[in-house]
């Protein structure tokens, strides 16, 4: 698990909507959570967390949330005159402007440099009122040509991702594969040979259906070592 | 009040059918969530929230819920002509009122939450366990809520009140004959949901009330231990 560093404040337990999960003036209600008088109750349910009298609930389920500065992964859904409508698996789809790409496009034409059902990896530039605003003014982003792509929770992408990367390096040195891990849930791999691509994908479900486990990064070195006899 | 009172299950008056109740049922679904009374079983699944269409439906102050409540057609003894029916309708609409309150619906603004209700089996309080079940995939939706809500029906047979109907009792003829009352609260003890389909006194509505409070405790177990049981299961 990401924080095991002291392990009495950073202890979980899986709280339900309108449990009490401390009580005291001393704390603050922070994401998921709702002051009551005396006492700080969930409005979600998930793992509840409690850190420098901060206590928050990390949710385990439902749909993503975009936020500015992730890196998602989408599919283009429809293109207009001035840009392309991406699916980003989120409540509202996102919209990547006909200026991000360098070089020169004929108006007539976008659908030669991105057309529908593409897949790309780009970066949430705004969310504003009138939408999400992508961009792949950026290094590792862009249309994505091979590989494959699959589909997790998007509640469960830090797991995967683990302590500072930890977790996902440990899957790309076993595998040789790159893997780019969108916020959203979804995740390119890309390798050599398609039996690395799969194997690789098997360790990431494996992550992803243990994500709750302590000491996953331990047990996901030991079903390597099994995997690999 | 009849002391020795019997009931055709052998149950006492203020005695449940079992109950169970499990999360994630339905896999593709956002959240969703099973609870049955003993031979009433009802699917619930939640889907969203999610942007609302027809955009002149879009309320920018506050989400929207929108349940449906469906019979499957197998459910009772007699098939049920699929599709929408007035009652249907009703139900649906008493679902969202049940649940509005606890649902922080101000957290999207111009979007929706759907949430679909099938009965599988058909026992009496269909309602109650639709409501149970909408509550339960909608906190596994991970969706912001206040409380968790649980239902109950309470019917008074002739003179006597009891907990959790059956169809056997609902049809009760003896006497004043039946009447039920599905009653919905959230755990700090407010009414979510009340309906009456029948003659009542004051008083007895009254104990009515405090007999639903009781057995809203026991469902609320249930509900919570089945949250909590799914995280557990996923991590063996």
């Amino acid at each position: 698990m990401a924080s095991e560093k002291n392990s009495k404040e950073g202890e979980r337990k899986i709280v339900i909507p309108g449990e009490v999960i401390v009580k005291g003036n001393e704390y603050l209600p922070g994401e998921g959570t709702e002051r009551r008088g005396e006492e700080i109750v969930s409005v979600k349910y998930g793992l509840a967390e409690e850190q420098n009298r901060l206590v928050k609930v990390i949710p385990l389920s439902g749909v993503y949330h975009p936020r500015r500065g992730n890196v998602v992964i989408g599919k283009v859904d429809n293109i207009t005159p001035n840009g392309w409508i991406i699916d980003i698996d989120s409540p509202e789809s996102a919209f990547l402007s006909l200026a991000e790409v360098p070089r020169y496009v004929n108006k007539d034409g976008l659908e030669e440099v991105m057309d529908i059902g593409d897949m790309i990896v780009a970066k949430i530039w705004s969310i504003g009122k009138r939408g999400i605003d992508l961009s792949i003014k950026s290094r590792g982003l862009g249309k994505i040509d091979e590989g494959i792509i699959l589909r997790i929770n998007s509640n469960k992408v830090p797991r995967v991702i683990g302590k500072d990367g930890s977790m996902i390096k440990l899957i790309k040195d076993e595998t040789d594969c790159k893997i780019t891990v969108g916020q959203n849930g979804l995740i390119w791999i890309k390798g050599d040979r398609v039996e690395n691509e799969l194997f690789a994908k098997r360790a990431i479900l494996f992550v992803a259906k243990r994500s709750f486990v302590k000491g996953l990064t331990e047990e996901i070195k030991k079903w390597f070592e099994k995997e690999k006899k | 009040m009849t002391k020795n009172f019997k009931r055709p299950d052998g149950r006492k008056a203020d005695e449940l059918r079992p109950m169970s109740a499990k999360v994630g049922v339905v896999p593709n679904a956002d959240g969703s969530a099973m609870f049955s009374f003993g031979d009433t079983v009802a699917i619930a699944a939640v889907y969203g929230p999610k942007i609302m269409h027809p955009q002149h439906k879009q309320n920018p102050e506050k989400g929207t819920l929108r349940c449906s409540y469906n019979m499957i057609s197998f459910s009772v003894t007699d098939r049920i002509r699929p599709g929408p029916s007035r009652r249907s309708t009703e139900i649906s609409k008493i679902t969202e009122w049940a649940l509005d309150p606890v649902v922080m619906l101000d957290k999207f603004p111009n979007m929706v939450v759907d949430v679909h209700i099938n009965i599988l089996q058909a026992d009496a309080s269909t309602r109650c366990a639709g409501i149970n079940a909408a509550s339960l995939a909608l906190a596994h939706a991970g969706i912001s809520m206040k409380n968790l809500v649980s239902s109950i029906s309470i019917g008074k047979l002739d003179n006597q009140l009891v907990t959790d109907l059956t169809k056997e009792e609902e049809d009760w003829e003896e006497g004043e004959g039946a009447t039920d009352i599905p009653i919905s609260l959230t755990q700090d003890g407010k009414i979510t949901h009340i309906q009456l389909d029948g003659k009542i006194k004051k008083e007895q509505l009254k104990e009515a009330i405090k007999l639903a409070e009781k057995a809203t405790k026991e469902i609320y177990e249930i509900q919570k231990q089945a949250l909590k049981e799914s995280l557990k299961e996923d991590n063996e």
